[in-house]
């Protein structure tokens, strides 16, 4: 089970607390994730289910790699962190 | 007459409200988040709110209780279609459907989608005829990284006959709700364009696309080389050379019920998006473009360097009230058709869009 936590700038806009979810991939990560919060998917990813451009998602401390297919690999303990890159005025 | 504005800005919603002592902001919303569209649906009551959320996307919120709460409801969003495929970036422009389609809305994107819901919102179809016409590949951004339909026009007399401006895409008419659709550009021109080109529909920028609900066959289009009039259901096109004193800009509104008279506030030009001589004012036409008034009571006539965007000028349903808002936050409200106007709020950040509700 993978944990996974979200920026708080999020918390404005709907409820995304700190998860432990299954899956081997940043893309079912997330998708145990949306499951609860169907909401937060359209935060985190656009129409075709890519990263957002301006969203960043890190695993333990690395930037993923596929941001298209979210194919990242996760193994249990892993720590997924989605947060917002800095754009913007 | 029309007593409450609502105003998107680059950081939220404000609403204002007419007193006996003018004009002051009575609540906001959305503080902090970029509001692209609103829209208030006659029929029904509902408000809704279009957001452009820098990181997060665009989000779409609703209140059915005139304000005091909101609901954020499906947003449209492209078909999925692969890794390479659209996703919206920006709505556009949110108008309702025809009186006889209760729960109708139409949503204009960027990318240039157009977006039918027919459940006040809760889910939003791509209209796929516009979409796959062979004649986008030449739509382009204009101000925006890629084409939007900024301006939908339902035709008051039959829902299905509709006109769209894309900007920068042309004029599309469609007879059949949206089955199909052809272009329109007689009598247009896009002087920036390569000359073999020029008078292709697909080129046209439209700007702004507004229609007289009560004389829907007069059309006027702000085109970002000119304003243009139409007269036949915008099967053809006149350009207007008497507006002073440019003819570049973005906004434009026309009179609910005199097809004569409509309103712009020009520009210098499209390299230079600022008042002539840094001087706000309203271009006003009330004899269909043979002459313009240039009106400035209660404009700054001195180091103005305010733009109105194309859905920051909005006159109400008596055609006497209008009310425009800059992208340097000022929010000017006028009483008599634009002969003077008042500043109703000052410090705004920059405006989107502007609706009497």
């Amino acid at each position: 089970m993978a944990r996974v936590a979200f920026t708080a700038n999020l918390e404005r806009h709907l409820s995304c607390p700190v998860q432990t979810v299954p899956g081997n991939t940043v893309r079912a990560v997330l998708d145990g994730v949306f499951a609860t919060e169907p909401r937060l998917r359209s935060y985190v990813l656009d129409d075709q289910d890519r990263v957002r451009r301006h969203v960043a998602i890190y695993v333990n401390g690395d930037r993923i790699a596929d941001r298209d297919r979210l194919g990242d690999p996760v193994s249990d303990a892993d720590e997924v962190f989605v947060f917002q890159a800095l754009s913007g005025g | 007459m029309g007593d409450r504005l609502l105003v998107g800005t680059k950081k939220g919603l404000f609403e204002l409200r007419r007193t006996p002592g003018g004009w002051s902001i009575a609540g906001t919303r959305f503080i902090g988040d970029p509001i692209s569209m609103l829209l208030h649906d006659a029929r029904d009551g509902a408000l809704y709110a279009a957001e452009a959320l820098g990181h997060f996307g665009v989000k779409l919120q609703r209140s059915r209780d005139g304000g005091e709460s909101w609901q954020e409801i499906p947003a449209p969003a492209f078909p999925k279609s692969g890794t390479d495929g659209p996703s919206v970036s920006y709505l556009f422009c949110l108008e309702t459907g025809g009186a006889d389609q209760p729960g109708w809305l139409w949503c204009g994107t960027i990318p240039g989608g157009l977006f039918l819901s027919q459940d006040h919102g809760e889910s939003w179809t791509l209209n796929q005829a516009l979409w796959d016409l062979p004649q986008r590949k030449d739509w382009m951004g204009g101000g925006f990284d890629d084409a939007g339909v900024a301006s939908i026009c339902i035709d008051p007399r039959r829902s299905d006959h509709m006109t769209i401006g894309v900007s920068t895409g042309g004029v599309w008419i469609t007879d059949d709700g949206g089955a199909s659709w052809r272009g329109s550009a007689e009598g247009m021109y896009a002087d920036y364009f390569p000359p073999e080109r020029r008078h292709d529909p697909e080129v046209q920028d439209i700007h702004r696309l507004v229609q007289c609900p009560a004389a829907p066959d007069t059309l006027w289009v702000q085109h970002h080389n000119g304003v243009f009039r139409s007269t036949d259901a915008a099967r053809s096109w006149q350009e207007v050379t008497t507006i002073r004193p440019a003819k570049f800009g973005f906004a434009l509104a026309v009179h609910p019920r005199d097809p004569d008279t409509a309103w712009f506030v020009p520009g210098v030009k499209d390299e230079c998006r600022v008042p002539v001589d840094a001087r706000l004012v309203v271009a006003r036409t009330r004899d269909g473009a043979r002459s313009f008034d240039v009106l400035t009571a209660g404009l700054p006539q001195s180091h103005a360097y305010d733009l109105v965007y194309r859905h920051a000028l909005a006159v109400d349903d008596s055609g006497t009230r209008l009310a425009m808002g800059s992208t340097t936050g000022h929010l000017w409200v006028s009483e008599n058709g634009g002969d003077a106007w008042t500043l109703a709020a000052g410090h705004l950040p920059p405006i989107s869009c502007v609706r009497f509700a």
